[in-house]
């Protein structure tokens, strides 16, 4: 346990455009791949989430960040430390539900549409939807079940990317049989 | 970027429907980064959903290239009119430069490490970089040794290369790290030898 501490945590960064023109590649892939955009948000959503499952640990790991007390708190680490540690950007919180189980998180920008514009006959293709699945991901493996979706996006004319996130449950870890 | 195949129809509209916001952003760059971890976890699972639809390595490369393809495509223009005001290049040597320097700059925020010319072929010509960002967190299985994931970026030197008008084939190789090999159209270098002296 000692050699953890040694660790090198720092966090390397890279010019965004690769990053950016990489996922667009995939996504064309996907276009390619795939009858309709039903299936392509259905894959993005499903690499997303294999993506979440592997990120929370080199999250947890680098970001020393301890158990969330609340939803809260658990909304305001994603938006400031986690957005803004992989992908640079810090998206605001709002509109959290009367019984503080639901809220959004606003883009202001959002680096995985630079240089993109949805042709017409791709109208219900959601682009960025890889992220709904890395939040969903990586809540699932701090026993958090939500839902995620994208609300507005400014792919599609809206003023703002919104991504609206409701709790759903906590997760009982099961243990094996006999392994208390 | 998904709109390379556009129809006569949709171009009509493009124009007609009045100007898209996309066509307001600004050229240069405003340097944003992300984290190399997310560039990581992204590229694994592309590789991942390559690997679930092909049944050798050549195909898996192949993909991983065509992927590329789509990179480099949209990579040249932006970089032409930011890093030489809209020039193109015309020589052979200046395009490589051209590689060497502004795109792997764009790409991998530094140089690559070494650009030669084969002794005995005067089309083929060699990128080598020790250590490229794209193949550090990945480890080759053993029983697919010959498999360099760097195939991917072969696949946006082969698009740069064509889009400009210098067709190329080029290959990825293990070899001082990974090695992109290009092999030039002999047309390519015949035209490169009239303009000697100019």
């Amino acid at each position: 346990m000692s050699r953890q501490s040694n660790r090198t945590t720092d966090n390397k960064k890279m010019n965004s455009e690769l990053f950016t023109l990489t996922y667009g590649a995939l996504v064309t892939q996907l276009c390619k791949d795939y009858e309709n955009d039903e299936e392509v948000n259905k894959q993005l959503d499903k690499m997303g989430y294999n993506i979440g499952v592997r990120l929370i640990e080199d999250f947890l790991a680098r970001s020393s960040v301890g158990r969330c007390q609340d939803f809260r708190e658990t909304a305001d680490v994603i938006a400031k430390v986690a957005f803004k540690m992989y992908l640079g950007i810090t998206p605001s919180v709002t509109n959290w539900s009367p019984a503080g189980d639901e809220f959004s998180l606003i883009l202001e920008s959002n680096p995985l549409v630079d240089f993109v514009e949805l042709p017409d006959n791709h109208n219900t293709l959601i682009y960025s939807n890889l992220l709904c699945g890395v939040l969903r991901g990586a809540l699932e493996m701090v026993q958090m079940a939500v839902d995620v979706r994208f609300a507005q996006d400014t792919l599609r004319g809206d003023n703002v990317t919104e991504i609206r996130m409701k709790f759903i449950k906590r997760i009982e870890e099961n243990l094996p049989a006999g392994d208390e | 970027m998904l709109n390379w195949d556009m129809s006569q129809n949709e171009m009509e509209n493009r124009f007609t429907k009045g100007k898209s916001a996309i066509l307001e952003m600004p050229l240069a760059r405003v340097k944003t980064e992300v984290s190399v971890s997310a560039f990581a976890l992204l590229f694994s699972e592309m590789v991942q959903y390559c690997q679930s639809r092909v049944y050798s390595v050549a195909e898996l490369q192949g993909r991983l290239a065509s992927m590329g393809h789509g990179v480099g495509a949209s990579l040249l223009d932006v970089l032409v009119m930011r890093e030489k005001n809209g020039k193109r290049e015309t020589k052979v040597l200046n395009i490589l430069l051209f590689i060497k320097v502004n795109v792997w700059k764009a790409l991998f925020g530094k140089e690559a490490d070494k650009l030669e010319q084969a002794n005995d072929d005067d089309k083929t010509y060699y990128i080598i970089e020790k250590d490229p960002v794209i193949n550090a967190y990945i480890s080759v299985p053993k029983e697919n040794s010959t498999l360099n994931c760097a195939a991917f970026t072969g696949g946006i030197v082969e698009a740069i290369l064509t889009h400009s008008g210098f067709p190329a084939k080029v290959t990825v190789h293990w070899h001082k790290g990974t090695t992109l090999m290009i092999k030039f159209d002999a047309a390519v270098i015949a035209r490169d030898k009239t303009l000697d002296g100019r």
